[in-house]
């Protein structure tokens, strides 16, 4: 058990992928314009990696070591594709807001980094656990620097105006800002965490 | 079970039988979700007619797509009889998220005269104000903003025409259609 839960906390912190792992920065900067938008990446990414960790953990002894790349690539896409059009089909409203982000999951490096870290190498519910505890970690980040952008650019929070959107600096909403916020972010998270 | 060898009849099988497991996959909820995914579209597109008009009987709402900043997308428009805009709704569109996806409220907003198309009287020329037009572009997306534009200019000239034809009674109608 404590194995376990060793597993499912060690993506929020220890490991997280996006502030210590430094995985899949694509999307991290593409789509935390604010913190809705980081959410919803987040929450997709989550539900792909538990998906593709348990899949590639019951493969793992059926995929020869040489392909094992194309192989894990092929799950992780039809995964990614299967979410897009279940979504579509029977959650609209929520497709109506995640549907641009989905495509991307294909090209984050974490589901994949996962895959190959871990779930190749663990039992099925261990896997399930880093699939959930990174997909939470990601979530968390993403969330986190939606929201320190959608703030200082727009001066909202989840929509929820804080200060006159005037006094934003829209640079933050904008690319460069996406590399600031994230590199202040990352300083702050390594500082609490040799203090710890 | 042992891990299998990497030889190249492993290598060959386990790819293949992933991939058509994959495909097959694919292929069966494609089919299963195809009927439901059309439903959700047509009934978005009787919501956005519904919203475009606003409660106009009179007025026509008309699809147009265009080219836009991530790839096609397509907006409905509806105008009411002397060519005033009633309203618009984006149907489909993968503008940047954040960014060029705020056109979806941005040329609606009634507090912010300078970027509201809402009850303008159309002329098929808006542009944005970068390019001479009187339109505020969104902030850092100005290829969706003239995209929309266009789209709404595009949508006015397709009601131009259908108003010139319909203009005249359904009797002239038919005699239009021997004619041709």
């Amino acid at each position: 058990m404590s194995n376990g839960l060793k597993t499912l906390t060690n993506g929020i912190l220890k490991e997280n992928p996006t502030f210590v792992l430094v995985l899949g920065m694509c999307p991290t900067l593409a789509t935390t314009t604010s913190a809705i938008n980081g959410m919803s990446m987040g929450l997709a990414t989550m539900f792909v990696l538990i998906c593709s960790n348990v899949v590639i953990s019951l493969l793992k002894n059926l995929i020869p070591d040489k392909v094992r790349i194309p192989a894990f690539i092929v799950v992780i896409a039809t995964f990614v594709t299967l979410v897009q059009l279940l979504m579509q089909a029977y959650l609209p409203g929520i497709y109506d807001v995640l549907g641009l982000f989905i495509p991307l999951i294909v090209v984050n490096c974490i589901v994949l980094g996962r895959a190959e870290a871990f779930a190749a190498k663990n039992s099925v519910g261990l896997s399930a656990l880093d699939g959930i505890g990174m997909g939470l970690g990601f979530t968390l980040a993403l969330t986190l620097l939606g929201a320190v952008r959608e703030l200082l650019g727009t001066g909202a929070c989840f929509g929820l105006q804080l200060f006159p959107d005037n006094y934003g600096a829209l640079v933050f909403v904008l690319a460069p800002g996406a590399f600031i916020a994230l590199a202040y972010l990352m300083v702050i998270i390594n500082k609490l965490q040799k203090k710890s | 079970m042992a891990k299998l060898e990497s030889t190249f009849k492993n290598m060959v099988l386990s790819l293949v039988i992933i991939s058509m497991v994959a495909a097959g996959a694919l292929a069966g909820v494609y089919i299963l979700t195809l009927e439901n995914i059309n439903a959700q579209k047509l009934a978005k597109q009787e919501a956005a007619k519904l919203a475009v008009l606003a409660g106009h009987e009179d007025g026509t709402a008309i699809e147009t797509s265009v080219d836009g900043f991530g790839g096609v997308f397509r907006v409905m428009v509806g105008f009411d009889a002397e060519g005033n805009i009633l309203g618009y709704e984006i149907l489909e569109h993968q503008e940047t998220p954040g960014l060029g996806s705020h056109m979806t409220h941005w040329f609606k907003n009634a507090d912010k005269p300078g970027q509201n198309i809402i009850g303008r009287k159309a002329t098929g020329a808006f542009a944005v104000s970068k390019d001479g037009g009187d339109v505020d572009a969104i902030t850092a997306a100005t290829i969706t903003s003239r995209a929309f534009l266009k789209a709404i200019n595009q949508a006015y000239s397709e009601f131009h025409g259908v108003e010139a034809h319909t203009g005249a009674s359904q009797l002239n109608n038919e005699n239009k259609e021997e004619e041709l």
